[in-house]
């Protein structure tokens, strides 16, 4: 698992936000575009993607892309 | 009251080894019936039967997408006064991330094994003159729709369309066949964590009654529909939703 290839995933999951826009440090609950509806494809992202089940509330105290990597790392 | 008791019926009830199917089990069972309870898990479906009161129930292991598990069911089952198609998988996906064996997976587990048990039954001749079949459906799907189920409200509607028509195909046989609707139900499908207890709160309040359903709760409609009590209501879906689709 990489992290460039991660950030791809993750951003692909926003229609309006630029690809551009995302690095490991990208506090993704404050872009203008976070939704419950993106929350939910970046969990079933990860599940497609990685065949790692995340939860909700697992994911909750995420704040990072680095740290929501690190999630899914520890669980791979 | 005589007409609302299951009292020397002979009922199957699929996927009772958990949440809705095993309530109805032990509700059927409470109001008299003989069962034969299936599901796929074995230490389940026993302790389901532990739980069941009155004698003469038995257990049938089946994972009902598979076709000798399937065939060798019907071939267990004595003839039935009642049927309740019950098995069901939950399976949150968006529509972009689907891919072709999700869509058969779900439409397999939660409709079509149903449909396929049905017409077994009946060409097997194991259903009784006036025998009573009962799908759980949701309103998911047949009231409403939810961000991530496309599949399960298919499999959900396609249930509500194969118990029309058998209801109108069957009812010269004096087969009836109805369907319920329930809304979010407390069971451990919901409690796997797929959705956050957050969002699950925040659901509860869009409810008029404030709260999700009990299995038991659906488990007692399925005995009315069981009983002889609904003996000229056939084609009917009985939505237990707690006023949700009233808004």
């Amino acid at each position: 698992m990489e992290m460039n290839e991660f950030i791809k995933n993750f951003g692909d999951q926003f229609d309006d936000t630029d690809l551009s826009t995302f690095t490991p440090e990208t506090r993704f609950r404050d872009l203008e575009e976070w939704s419950s509806l993106v929350a939910l494809a970046v969990l079933n992202m990860v599940g497609k993607k990685y065949a790692i089940k995340l939860l909700p509330d697992e994911m909750k105290p995420t704040q990072t892309i680095q740290e929501l990597y690190d999630l899914v790392l520890s669980k791979k | 009251m005589h007409a609302f008791s299951l009292e020397g019926k002979t009922i199957l009830i699929t996927g009772a080894s958990s949440g809705i199917g095993r309530a109805m089990a032990v509700s059927c069972a409470e109001a008299g019936a003989v069962l034969i309870i299936s599901g796929r898990n074995s230490d389940r479906l026993t302790e389901t039967l532990h739980l069941l009161q009155g004698e003469g129930h038995s257990i049938c292991k089946a994972d009902l997408t598979k076709e000798d598990e399937l065939a060798a069911l019907v071939d267990f089952v004595p003839k039935l006064d009642g049927f309740v198609s019950n098995a069901g998988v939950v399976n949150p996906l968006m529509l972009q991330f689907v891919d072709k064996q999700d869509v058969e997976h779900v439409l397999s587990v939660n409709a079509v094994s149903a449909i396929h048990l049905t017409r077994l039954l009946l060409q097997e001749k194991k259903l009784k003159k006036d025998a009573s079949v009962v799908f759980t459906s949701s309103i998911n799907g047949n009231r409403c729709a939810y961000i991530g189920s496309t599949l399960y409200a298919a499999s959900k509607a396609m249930l509500t369309g194969f118990m029309k028509a058998a209801a109108l195909e069957l009812a010269p046989k004096g087969i009836r066949v109805n369907s319920i609707e329930p809304g979010m139900i407390e069971t451990e499908l919901l409690k796997d964590g797929n959705i956050s207890q957050e969002e699950l709160d925040k659901d509860k309040q869009k409810y008029p009654l404030k709260r999700y359903g009990k299995p038991e709760e659906v488990a007692w409609a399925a005995v009315f529909l069981l009983s002889d009590a609904t003996r000229w209501m056939t084609g009917s879906s009985l939505v237990l939703d707690g006023g949700y689709t009233l808004q």
